[in-house]
């Protein structure tokens, strides 16, 4: 039964038979009524019942008075202590409701899009260098990289081509003066590299080379990567190795690679490397000219005449060198069939990547 | 090269499927680029029948035929006395192209349509007969290609011959291959000349060579009493088959024989030739002359001519000269085969941009010791089929002769550098296969006598190439050199120039990559005045177009090409950037400065159009904020914008473009705020507005804000060691201050000037808000500073924080003549 049940004269037999004891069981009783309360309507309903100001704990304030003098201090602690603690109680329960409920109803529309912090775009010849970069020096070749506008000393007859050999008509030049001339490919960097370093060398240069012509497979620049070991007892067979790991790393393990014989006047024996068609897996395609095969790397064992032209004891070391064309594997990769779109520049182009 | 199977076939016994073979070919080094048929022009010459025949009404010799070629029929204009109704002939469509290099097309003759051609045998290349139309086995089907009904088939190789197996450059010197990829042997035609008749030919003529470095070897002979006529068919064929047009037996046979051999040669017309006689001389410098295909050349002193004894007659090794040209009534011919050097016909050929079929073999070096055999095969043939007779004897002036050449070879060298592990005998077969000779020295070692045709072979390692690619490269095992466990640094530059494109990403600017070169009008373009260092510019002798003719000294004009290009596709917020070199000239003849820069460009909107964020296009200090960004990211703090003077950049907008200074120490290190006098500036660039008028220039008409850097510059400012420092203990006080100045007086200069009191409690100092308006007297601006002061001692007091504050706001009020607002 509870208090407020009880008449004027039961409650005051009940305060003066029992008045700490009391206070201590309203605190219990609405702990346990605060307690079942399911909504905040019933804790506030509650909160009047034992707190306003016909609430139990009121009551039991207001009837102190009528208590035994040596009883009043301790029942009025006791009293206000539970008025306190029960006023938190019920404030924190109404508080705790509030938040559920108040985050429940508060809500964003989380699918509207964020304040992006924009991102800019590396350009895919500039990605496809650093994978290649990031290939070879995994395998500890360190890089190297020299000028573009370049005497023909180092484009040509460091490397073999004398001036009227017939072996200039592969590269069309563009010329600056008779001894000047845009690089034709990376090649001449091996050359300066040699003249300042003794063996071993392990390099990868990467750069811009410029050659005049201009259709769908060429631009008039465009970027190369040359690579370059020297040491002693290198051979034919460590640069199939080298390049098989790079093409496995750059394309994937099932890219065969066929090594043919060319020519190139820096090396000797040469050969083009070609691979497996990255479009049809060897069917033959349009992109592979229904060959199965696709020319990418020219290389060979440097020729001694390269050799001999920076000093380097010829009966002692023997090199590799190879080069190919970056905007050559990013069109493989990426499935381009115009060369010229990478320099376009066009952002509908460049966002792709 | 073009190789026919046909042709082939008479010196090696072909075993291979075609396909094969060509495989084969492209392993041993020549790369087969392609195979067609020879007949595949009679892809549209169907077998047609004729159904009606009528007279043409206004052309007495012409006549109008309905021929039914499979299921249509097909209105042609005939001048064949042989059509007939019910005949079968053939009948080439329109786009055909013809042996004679000929394109039949649809036409009206004589008023009457003809949607064809029918033709006869010679005009097919399939005989020689032109008198009527080709007559058809009645037992054909009416419709079926030309080519498939006669069976009528000849792969043709595209060979691509690399520049150094001018061997190759022949029928003969592929059969080589071909044998010693069968393992088979090759039947060299048999020469049987006779001993001639008549007078010794040296009593006739003579060769006199004045420029023996440019010719080495010429010889000649002399067939007389020939007749001009066509050449026997089958000779016709094997010129077709490969390409060549047939004109008459002579020249014919010169074409026949250097196809077959790799040997140029020439037939002059002997009466021709003055004094009958041949002089091998340089030419006069300026000397005119005309080359059979009409045209008149110029000369120059260096250029080999063959003459007579008055005049030149040709271009020796390039091009034969009209005045002694083969004609129908020549009968005396000079055969002359010789050996030219390979760099003064290529020097010629190029000057004259004449390049033949001769000149391109020249140039490549033909076999030195072939000479002879060449031109007696021609001899023969023309005696042959020439109808001609033998003049008796040979002119064969020798002056340079060559030498044979032996290499030797060590078995064990070669296998290192391969890779492989063949013995000494497996290396000898392989050379003899290609008709090398071998002498064995010892176990390890053994001679090789270079064959005169491999011009290309002169070293050790030219015989390894050969061993490898006759051996196959796919049988070199694959393996991996040993690569040593210290890896060495990639290089800093490239580690920088990287770190700052992929602070650029993070900044939201898309890297653009254009071409190095740009229009010559690029620097007007960018209004540079006369004397801008930006217009020492590189010129390209040979550039494809005017847009590529010089090298960028900018990378400006290409981020606002590639404005424009984005603009006029529709992308009209654009920020990008480009890290590349700048060429600045110091002289045609020289290495130019390569500078390398880092260039960007904002244009359009600040954000992307969204719901939360306004409408605004960008600023300038949306451009200078990533400048601003890049040297913090690189903790370069000691740099200073400084208002650009209107006469030092004028691309960009006057007052609108600032330069940037960084201070470092005289030794070029690290900045050292510690030792200011030791300080100077290092410009590293500028940013501004792109000028109004340069936008003009490029057809741009929104604003643009561009910066430059130069990448070396800012590399060398940046600071590798890092020392951290104790994170403070007590509390920083903030006070802010607000002063109205002049309007011109930038801000910089009164932070500056804060700064310069080395206040040591001062820890920050920031401005926060400028204000023009009417709230303030025109012609000033009110500015406004946040001021942290912190003791690393103790807890400030406020006395003491309002001390130093009011020694900074009396500094500001009297030296840039400052007042409080109201």
């Amino acid at each position: 039964m509870h208090i407020w049940h009880l008449s004027n004269n039961e409650k005051r037999d009940f305060f003066e038979s029992s008045n700490v004891e009391t206070i201590e069981q309203i605190k219990q009783e609405a702990l346990k009524s605060l307690e079942s309360a399911p909504d905040a309507e019933s804790i506030k309903a509650a909160s009047v019942r034992y707190l306003g100001r016909k609430g139990a704990v009121t009551q039991f304030l207001r009837n102190i008075s009528e208590l035994p003098a040596e009883q009043r201090p301790e029942a009025g602690k006791k009293a206000n202590e539970v008025k306190k603690y029960l006023e938190a109680a019920f404030d924190e329960a109404l508080k705790k409701l509030e938040a559920q409920s108040g985050a429940a109803r508060d809500r964003i529309d989380v699918s509207m899009p964020g304040r992006i912090a924009p991102q800019g775009i590396l350009h895919p010849i500039s990605q496809i260098t650093r994978q290649i970069c990031e290939i070879f020096t995994g395998l500890g070749f360190e890089i190297a990289e020299g000028p573009e506008v370049e005497a023909d000393y180092y484009n040509f007859e460091m490397l073999n081509i004398p001036k009227n050999h017939p072996a200039r008509d592969m590269q069309d030049t563009f010329y600056i003066s008779e001894d000047i001339v845009l690089r034709t490919h990376t090649s001449p960097i091996q050359v300066r590299f040699m003249e300042k370093h003794r063996p071993p060398v392990r390099i990868v240069a990467p750069g811009k080379v410029y050659r005049c012509d201009s259709d769908l497979t060429h631009t008039p620049m465009f970027h190369q990567i040359e690579g370059l070991l020297v040491d002693e007892n290198i051979s034919f067979g460590e640069l199939k190795g080298i390049l098989t790991t790079f093409v496995h790393r750059m394309f994937d393990d099932q890219t065969n690679l066929r090594f043919r014989p060319s020519f190139f006047p820096f090396t000797e024996p040469s050969a083009e490397v070609d691979i497996l068609c990255v479009m049809c897996r060897g069917k033959g395609c349009r992109v592979c000219s229904q060959t199965g095969w696709l020319e990418v790397l020219g290389s060979g064992m440097v020729h001694p005449a390269v050799f001999e032209n920076v000093a380097y004891d010829t009966s002692r070391y023997t090199g590799f060198a190879f080069g190919m064309g970056i905007e050559r594997i990013a069109m493989l990769k990426y499935g381009i069939d115009d060369i010229r779109k990478f320099f376009e520049n066009d952002f509908r182009f460049l966002s792709q990547f | 090269m073009k190789v026919s199977l046909s042709w082939l076939k008479v010196y090696v016994p072909i075993e291979k499927e075609v396909s094969e073979l060509a495989e084969a070919l492209t392993m041993a080094g020549l790369e087969v680029e392609g195979i067609s048929d020879r007949y595949d022009y009679l892809d549209t010459v169907p077998v047609g029948r004729i159904v009606k025949v009528r007279p043409h009404p206004d052309a007495d010799k012409l006549k109008l035929c309905e021929v039914d070629v499979g299921g249509r029929v097909i209105s042609v204009v005939c001048g064949a006395p042989n059509a007939k109704e019910n005949m079968l002939v053939p009948l080439a469509l329109p786009g055909t192209v013809l042996p004679d290099a000929s394109t039949v097309r649809q036409s009206v003759i004589r008023g009457q349509n003809s949607e064809g051609m029918l033709c006869s045998e010679a005009e097919l290349g399939l005989g020689t007969d032109k008198s009527g139309l080709m007559i058809l086995d009645a037992s054909l089907r009416v419709g079926d290609k030309l080519n498939r009904a006669l069976k009528l088939s000849d792969p043709v190789f595209e060979v691509s011959i690399t520049p150094n197996r001018s061997d190759c450059l022949s029928i003969l010197g592929i059969a080589r291959e071909v044998a010693a990829i069968q393992k088979t042997r090759v039947s060299y035609p048999d020469i049987c000349l006779g001993a001639g008749s008549g007078a010794d030919i040296s009593e006739v003529t003579s060769v006199t060579i004045e420029s023996p470095d440019h010719c080495p070897r010429y010889a000649a002979r002399l067939v007389e009493n020939i007749k001009i006529a066509p050449s026997p068919f089958w000779l016709q064929e094997r010129l077709m088959s490969v390409g060549l047009r047939p004109i008459n037996n002579i020249v014919d046979i010169t074409n026949f024989v250097m196809m077959e051999t790799g040997q140029p040669l020439h037939a002059f017309d002997f009466e021709q030739l003055a004094e009958h006689r041949i002089v091998v001389r340089t030419a006069r410098e300026g000397e005119p002359f005309t080359t059979l295909d009409g045209k008149e050349r110029v000369l120059t002193s260096n250029m080999l001519m063959i003459c007579d004894g008055k005049k030149p007659v040709a271009v020796g090794g390039v091009m034969g000269g009209l005045n002694s040209e083969i004609e129908d009534s020549t009968t005396n011919v000079l055969i002359e085969s010789a050996y030219f050097d390979p760099v003064s016909i290529r020097k010629t050929a190029k000057k004259l941009g004449l390049g033949t079929e001769a000149s391109h073999r020249f140039e490549r070096g033909v076999d030195p010791m072939g000479t002879v055999r060449a031109l007696d095969r021609a001899a023969q043939l023309m005696v042959e089929f020439g109808g001609g007779k033998l003049v008796k004897g040979l002119i064969d002036a020798h002056p340079r002769p060559s030498s044979e050449k032996k290499i030797a070879l060590s078995v064990k060298a070669a296998n290192r550098l391969l890779g492989i592990s063949l013995n000494r005998n497996q290396m000898e077969d392989l050379l003899k296969s290609v008709e090398f000779t071998v002498e064995t020295s010892d176990e390890d070692t053994f001679t090789s006598t270079v064959p005169s045709f491999r011009v290309d072979v002169s070293r050790p390692q030219d015989l390894m190439e050969e061993i490898a690619r006759l051996s196959g490269y796919e049988h070199i095992p694959t393996t991996f050199p040993l690569m040593p466990a210290e890896a060495k640094m990639p290089m800093t530059e490239l580690i920088f120039r990287e770190r700052i494109k992929d602070l650029m990403l993070g900044f939201g600017f898309t890297e653009a990559i254009t071409y190095s070169f740009t229009h010559h009008l690029s620097c007007d373009r960018l209004r540079l005045p006369a004397d801008d260092p930006a217009r020492r510019v590189l010129h390209v002798l040979n550039p494809l177009t005017e847009e590529q003719s010089v090298m960028r000294t900018s990378l400006i004009s290409g981020l606002l090409e590639t404005m424009q290009y984005n603009i006029a596709h529709q992308v009209r917020d654009i920020k990008v950037f480009e890290a590349g070199k700048i060429f600045l000239s110091k002289g045609q003849d020289k290495l130019p400065d390569e500078i390398e820069m880092l260039a960007g460009l904002q244009t359009g909107e600040r954000f992307d159009a969204s719901w939360h964020s306004q409408k605004a296009d960008c600023d300038f200090y949306d451009m200078k904020g990533v400048v601003e960004a890049i040297l913090q990211s690189l903790k370069i703090k000691e740099a200073r914008f400084t208002l650009m003077p209107d006469n030092v950049c004028s691309y960009t907008k006057p007052g609108h473009t600032a330069r940037i200074f960084a201070y470092a120490n005289a030794d070029g290190g690290k900045p050292d705020p510690e030792c200011k006098n030791e300080i100077f500036a290092i410009e590293l660039g500028q940013v501004g507005e792109v000028h109004p008028e340069v936008l003009r220039n490029y057809d741009l008409k929104q604003k643009a804000f561009i910066f430059e850097l130069k990448l070396k510059e800012l590399g060398s400012l940046i600071s590798e060691i890092k020392q951290s420092k104790a994170i403070p203990k007590y509390p920083n006080v903030s006070r802010d201050i607000t002063i109205i100045v002049n309007k011109d007086i930038e801000s910089a200069r009164l932070l500056e000037s804060v700064r310069l009191m080395k206040e040591p409690l001062m820890e920050d100092l920031s401005l926060f808000a400028v204000y023009e308006g009417d709230r303030i007297p025109a012609g000033n601006k009110s500015v406004s500073f946040r001021i942290t002061y912190r003791s690393p001692d103790e807890t400030l007091e406020d006395e003491t924080v309002n001390a130093i504050h009011k020694r900074i706001s009396d500094r500001l009020l009297n030296t840039f003549d400052a007042a409080f607002p109201e």
